[in-house]
């Protein structure tokens, strides 16, 4: 997932000036979420690069949809931020219209329907997260081309390769809120540090019945692990 | 059956069609060795900071086309509303047209609603716009402003995304920029001191790229007051030719002592011209 397309216009002498205008800002990140029993957590790094600048390094890829219901973007950043409005409003008035929160499988299934309809023009991987009455706790991830399915822990970004094992080995079913906070903690700190394109800070978000409640871990308070 | 005249629906959207004309175009003109008309672009140093009571913006002053200034004395802080002013990098023409577009919606909106107009609104109609023509509007904006909210300060870029951040560069100077914002950069500065941390990142930026110059422009805004400072610091004045060599001026007189050149000799020869028909028609210009 690590493709940036380029602007082609106009390849002359003077484009070498125009560093961050002919490329595109990409979100290329590390992404995860786990259900647990009664919520789920979600956790996201902090870095948007163009090319090899980052743009800007405590960006907040944990984006709100709705007031339970929360997205982690990667892909590009304008496609996702345009995705993610859109679906806001649509959920919003969805939800306004039933008189009720909505479930986030239809926030899920609004993401889906989007990247599906444009996945050409699109580049936008999506986990969708969050917690409804009828079902609790649920992920959904929505990758780049539109497929959407329902996961108890799911990993994306470009990150995310470094991750798999670590993740399909620690993951173990029913665990506890700090549990899966730490587990979330540490595999994206492992992927921040052998991705170039994840780094800064980690975000963390706990959905539940009671809410959301949002953190920051700083690059000095990350797990540490022994490495040469 | 006889030609039907089509009447074309106009599909909304964008049409790319141009741009993959333009494409083909550039592609066959490089084949025979020229290169296509570069637009200009303002090769720039723009940043903003928020500080206790507001927000600084400030950008440099060069446009360039190619590898030649096209204008010393550009002014980059576009007016959005009252109290939201936009600095802009990338194609000259994108971004004053931007600009200006959003700035006349944003009038009426703001007429519309009754309300001083709220920067976050500039920001998601500039995102969306610059969105819907996917990076072709080569605009790259610093946004910022006070309202009954609070100072704010978005980077958006040409694809249409955007950051809302305490301290944001653009432009090709924009690393120069940034490593003096990331020295310096405290929350809740003095208005002094903000104005002499973006003076000085712009500076950088004049000084290490070769894609800005000039002078400095600021514009601080507060709650209720806008200081449009242009310009602000002139950090590249141009230099004066020094008026007398030798007792004789050096440059731009060209007359010369009567006596300066010998006459060898001298013929006159009349010119007979017949003066044809004259008619003076007064034009009406009223």
């Amino acid at each position: 997932l690590a493709k940036c397309t380029f602007f082609i216009s106009h390849l002359t002498f003077s484009d070498i000036l125009y560093c961050d205008e002919n490329v595109c800002v990409c979100v290329q990140t590390t992404i995860m979420a786990v259900e647990f029993d009664g919520g789920v957590v979600m956790g996201a790094d902090s870095r948007t690069t163009t090319g090899a600048y980052i743009a800007n390094r405590v960006t907040d890829k944990l984006t709100p949809i709705h007031e339970r219901i929360f997205c982690c973007r990667s892909g590009s950043a304008a496609d996702t931020q345009a995705i993610a409005d859109a679906v806001t409003y649509q959920l919003g008035f969805h939800s306004i219209e039933l008189d009720e929160a909505p479930l986030v499988q239809t926030a899920a299934s609004l993401f889906r329907d989007m990247c599906y309809r444009y996945r050409e023009e699109l580049m936008a991987g999506i986990i969708v997260a969050g917690w409804d009455r009828r079902r609790g706790g649920q992920v959904y991830t929505v990758p780049v081309g539109g497929m959407m399915t329902r996961q108890p822990v799911s990993v994306g970004g470009s990150g995310s390769s470094y991750i798999y094992g670590f993740v399909d080995s620690n993951y173990k079913p029913a665990m506890s809120k700090e549990e899966c906070l730490k587990f979330t903690a540490e595999a994206l700190t492992l992927a921040m540090e052998r991705d170039g394109s994840s780094g800064g800070v980690v975000r963390l978000a706990v959905i539940s019945e009671q809410g959301v409640e949002r953190q920051v871990i700083l690059g000095n308070q990350l797990p540490k692990f022994s490495t040469v | 059956m006889a030609t039907v005249s089509v009447c074309q629906y106009h599909r909304g959207g964008f049409s790319f069609e141009n741009c993959k004309r333009n494409a083909l175009l550039e592609a066959d003109i490089n084949k025979l060795g020229f290169s296509s008309p570069a637009a200009r672009k303002t090769g720039t140093t723009i940043c903003g900071v928020v500080y206790k009571d507001g927000v600084v913006l400030g950008a440099d002053t060069r446009a360039t086309e190619g590898m030649v200034v096209a204008d010393k004395n550009c002014s980059k802080i576009h007016y959005i509303s009252p109290n939201v002013y936009c600095c802009g990098a990338g194609t000259a023409a994108d971004t004053e047209m931007t600009t200006q577009i959003i700035s006349s919606n944003l009038e009426l909106h703001s007429l519309s609603t009754g309300r001083l107009p709220r920067v976050a609104t500039a920001n998601r109609m500039l995102k969306q716009m610059l969105f819907r023509y996917q990076g072709y509007i080569g605009a790259a904006l610093v946004l910022g402003g006070v309202d009954c909210t609070g100072p704010h300060l978005y980077s958006i870029y040409p694809h249409g995304s955007t950051d809302k951040l305490p301290y944001v560069t653009m432009g090709s100077g924009s690393l120069a920029a940034m490593a003096v914002f990331e020295d310096r950069y405290r929350p809740n500065m003095e208005e002094e001191e903000a104005k002499r941390l973006v003076r000085d990142a712009i500076a950088a930026g004049i000084f290490n790229d070769l894609g800005s110059g000039s002078n400095i422009d600021l514009c601080v805004i507060t709650k209720g007051k806008v200081d449009y400072l242009r310009p602000h610091d002139v950090a590249n004045k141009k230099g004066v030719r020094e008026d007398k060599i030798y007792g004789r001026p050096v440059t731009g007189n060209y007359r010369y002592k009567h006596g300066t050149t010998g006459v060898l000799a001298k013929t006159v020869t009349p010119l007979n011209l017949e003066v044809v028909e004259e008619n003076v028609q007064t034009m009406d210009t009223s």
